[in-house]
């Protein structure tokens, strides 16, 4: 198949960017979106061009990095998928293609279709997890969890960390991504004694990194390729009054000796 | 080259309780005055920097991704093994061992392997701990199901995607230590060069992947977590960024690389459909519970799977391996279908895919129970071949999984440069020539949680150190090699991409040192390959500059590594006159197309001795000793 593609191009964090539409000819239909990419650049680089740059590595849909919003909606226009698992099948030869990075204030362009998402490792730093040192907990079968608690902490453990929530949002808000492991770690037992200051610690640092707030308006949802349901935020959201009606808790330094 | 596995004496079951005593500790005041850098942050990586910083050590951590949450463990799909013996059906430590040892066809060290098996127990406890959401049944206990290789069902498991929780629990584990300031992460960061100082391993040079910026970073250890090299394949199940730049520059600084011809080749992945490939996909091992491989009878039979009748399919592992079926290892597997594509029985598009069919085990528990145990594997099955395998068999066939060879490391994981310690996939101790499924995701973090917190310490009380910096020649020299690379790479301006020489080099790979390989086409490789090396560095073409995000030189730094190594895995493979696992060797096989051992002249580590580029690399050897099992013929009939 044959396509005109439309690419987000820029050198670096300092440049202005511009779209720049290049040709995509012969593409198989089987090949994944980022394998026509990969085509797309072989092209370019004979042509003496440099290739577009994009991040991806497993191209399973479960690293999550790759990050492309293409034809204005993050990932593409599959539902519950990543960008390197969309296959071109899912286009018509001689569509024209938009691709753009995520946009998000707190997610600064780096170059080309790459972007920084080291705000969402800071936000994980700041409270994403139960504290414990590596050493002889007891028995894993000493607390039995029950199944649905368990099921239900999974669902929001498949969070990938790829920020489409975030792009997919008018306020950019990272809602989805904390509550996803809000919510796993505050259903489970081993997370209950931490569980108000990792949600005053996460949103804390949400709100430093320049994301904005929940309005509930689910294009998060929509956009998440593990089809994360918003029920997380609302959880979150619980968990935040609590937290927050009993704030106790110390500010400062998480996991003392 | 002192190769002394540094195996504690006495009885195999109280080798790693009696060396836990025996070694030296830091008291807890002492040990902020060691630096340790992590390299890589996989289970084995975030494990280790997450368990050494907590215990107090400076910890520095690198990986290449954009977040350590990325690492390619990350993608490991159907479990981990653990002897709990939680399902009471006869599992045990010494069943773990036995089955590890036999599943890696006896090329595996003893010791190691216990140890790994005593471990594996703590390891579920500790991830639990960390909240890793196992699956559990209904009366809120962990669920466990089989692997191949393994008459017990020992598989910790979370759906389909254990890597990934597994990894998810380490990386909070390293957040943890991030926010306390005992370990500094830096991500999209690449190691290019080991620095030694005094004969010691003492610091890394490493690339800003972002600005470009080449800098030095000193430390009183060097740990490298960097995983496999199934990428010299180009075509392989690894994620694209995984390389062997790490372990192969060690190695040209004299770190010796054992046993590089033991690969694991997986038997359930998705065909290749086209050469715009850019990689290949896992099936997991995990459906073989539920799946049932076959292959039409007869020749040239084009009919879709369903019509054709039940007397005319051969289900040829459980025709060949009635006691372990379906659940054969994965070499034997991956064999066992290449043959039948050999012999004309394929099916799908070129004939070389066999089927896994789940038709019986959707009548036994339907099509609902097969979702809530692989849904997520049925979905990615789907979106890459637009064929629904709840109505049709999935089409598999064998590709590059994972490597069993690596850097030599002794019992306490270090390498044969002090100061130099090698963990999870990137060292080869613990699987032989192949390893079991569900084993890969236990060493990992076994060698990061529970080892390298033992034995890093008894390095740094035995060891006097000069103060070493930054500043120090050696790292300066270190700088400029890469400097002068880098500008080596942009100043080719030739004609062909990096992915070009890569495809090319993967080819020769899977087509002379793949499933099966003889002395022909070794020999064969041995010479494309370093033509195939000089063309790369006479005609590749690497546009833009060095002082910016360039995934171009990226590549082309870890393709020109791949020429190198790939030459010394077709060496070993050479060399090894034996079939065993992974190492398949075609003049060495029983009447009834098994691979032959040949014990008497190969029981041994092949260790490998980097002599300067255009020499001869020269081979050493650790006698492997096996005192509590008895060598035997694999049989799993």
């Amino acid at each position: 198949m044959d396509l005109t593609l439309h690419v987000w191009r820029q050198k670096n964090s300092k440049d202005a960017g511009k779209m720049e539409t290049i040709e995509a000819k012969g593409i198989s239909e089987n090949a994944s979106f980022l394998e026509m990419l990969d085509t797309v650049n072989e092209n370019l680089q004979k042509n003496g061009k440099e290739p577009i740059a994009f991040d991806h590595d497993c191209r399973e849909g479960i690293c999550g990095s790759c990050s492309l919003v293409i034809n204005g909606e993050p990932h593409g226009p599959e539902y519950g998928t990543t960008s390197c698992q969309l296959h071109m099948r899912s286009f018509k030869s001689g569509q024209n293609i938009f691709i753009e990075p995520w946009r998000a204030k707190a997610f600064p362009v780096l170059k080309d279709l790459v972007v920084d998402r080291s705000a969402f490792d800071r936000i994980q730093q700041a409270g994403g997890f139960i504290s414990v040192n590596t050493g002889s907990p007891q028995d894993a079968n000493s607390i039995p969890v029950p199944k649905q608690d368990a099921d239900k902490a999974f669902d929001a453990a498949v969070c990938i960390g790829c920020g489409a929530c975030v792009a997919a949002c008018k306020n950019a808000s990272p809602m989805l991504f904390m509550s996803a492991k809000v919510s796993q770690l505050s259903l489970l037992p081993q997370g209950k004694p931490e569980r108000e200051r990792r949600v005053l610690a996460m949103v804390d640092q949400m709100k430093k990194e320049g994301f904005g707030n929940c309005t509930n308006q689910y294009e998060c949802e929509a956009a998440c390729p593990k089809e994360i349901s918003v029920e997380h935020i609302a959880r979150m959201n619980r968990e935040y009054f609590r937290a927050a009606l009993r704030e106790e808790t110390p500010k400062e330094g998480h996991g003392g000796e | 080259m002192n190769l002394d596995s540094k195996i504690p004496s006495g009885p195999l079951e109280g080798k790693w309780e009696k060396h836990k005593f025996d070694m030296k500790l830091v008291n807890p005041a002492n040990r902020r005055k060691y630096d340790v850098i992590v390299v890589g942050s996989g289970l084995a990586g975030s494990s280790a920097a997450a368990t050494l910083g907590g215990l107090g050590y400076n910890v520095k951590c690198f990986c290449f991704q954009d977040s350590p949450r990325r690492a390619h463990s990350i993608a490991a799909q159907g479990g981990i093994n653990a002897a709990k013996n939680y399902q009471g059906d006869g599992d045990s430590v010494r069943r773990l061992f036995y089955d590890t040892i036999k599943g890696g066809d006896f090329r595996a060290r003893e010791a190691n392997v216990h140890r790994l098996a005593e471990v594996s127990r703590n390891i579920i406890d500790q991830c639990v701990a960390q909240g890793v959401p196992f699956a559990r049944d209904y009366g809120g206990l962990l669920d466990n199901r089989s692997f191949g290789g393994a008459q017990v069902s020992r598989t910790f498991y979370a759906r389909g995607q254990t890597g990934q929780q597994l990894l998810l629990g380490a990386y909070s584990a390293l957040n943890r230590e991030i926010n306390r300031g005992s370990v500094k992460m830096y991500p999209r960061t690449e190691m290019l060069e080991l620095v030694m100082v005094d004969g010691k391993a003492r610091g890394i040079v490493v690339r800003n992947l972002v600005t470009g910026e080449i800098s030095s970073h000193a430390a009183h250890a060097v740990i490298l977590a960097t995983g496999g090299y199934g990428n010299v394949f180009f075509l392989s199940t690894n994620a694209k960024g995984c390389n062997v730049t790490a372990t192969w520059r060690a190695h040209k600084k004299g770190a010796g690389f054992a046993n590089p011809c033991y690969t694991q080749i997986h038997p359930t992945c998705i065909p290749v459909s086209g050469d715009y490939q850019s990689k290949l996909t896992l099936m997991s091992e995990s459906l073989r519970n539920d799946g049932r491989v076959w292959v039409p009878k007869n020749k040239g039979d084009t009919r879709p799977a369903h019509q054709i009748p039940e007397e005319e399919r051969d289900y040829y592992l459980e025709r060949k391996y009635p006691s372990f079926g379906n659940l054969a290892p994965r070499d034997i597997a991956s064999r066992s279908a290449k043959e039948a594509c050999d012999a004309g029985l394929g099916v799908g598009p070129g004939g070389l895919g066999v089927y896994l069919d789940f038709a019986d085990s959707i009548k036994r528990v339907g099509e609902d129970g097969i979702k809530k145990k692989y849904g997520n594997l049925f979905h990615m099955y789907q979106k890459i071949t637009a064929e629904n395998p709840y109505k049709t068999p999935m089409r598999i066939y064998p590709a590059v999984h994972y490597t069993m060879g690596g850097l030599w490391v002794d019992y306490n994981l270090m390498s044969n440069i002090p100061g130099l310690f090698v963990l999870g996939e990137a060292n080869f101790s613990d699987h032989g020539a192949n390893r079991l499924g569900a084993s890969a995701l236990m060493q990992g973090l076994a060698d990061g949680y529970f080892v390298i917190p033992y034995t890093l310490p008894n390095y740094f009380a035995g060891e006097k150190f000069d103060k070493v910096t930054a500043e120090n020649a050696a790292f300066k020299e270190a700088e400029n090699e890469v400097r002068s690379r880098t500008k080596a790479f942009l100043s080719i301006k030739g004609s062909r991409t990096v992915d070009s020489f890569h495809r090319e080099l993967g080819k020769i790979m899977w087509d002379k040192c793949g499933m099966e390989r003889d002395k022909a086409g070794l020999e064969e490789a041995l010479v494309k390959i370093p033509k195939l090396r000089d063309e790369f560095w006479q005609s590749v073409k690497v546009l833009g500059d060095g002082e910016s995000l360039n995934q171009s030189l990226e590549k082309a730094g870890r393709v020109a590594d791949f020429l190198e190594f790939g030459e010394l895995m077709c060496r070993d493979a050479l060399h090894r006159e034996e079939s065993c696992g992974g190492h398949f060797r075609t003049e060495h096989q029983t009447e009834d197309g098994e691979a032959k051992r040949n014990d008497e002249q190969f029981c041994y580590v092949g260790v490998w001795e980097h002599k300067g580029m255009g020499q001869k690399s020269a081979v050493h050897k650790e006698p492997l000793v096996f005192e509590n099992v008895k060598l035997a013929t694999r049989s799993y009939k």
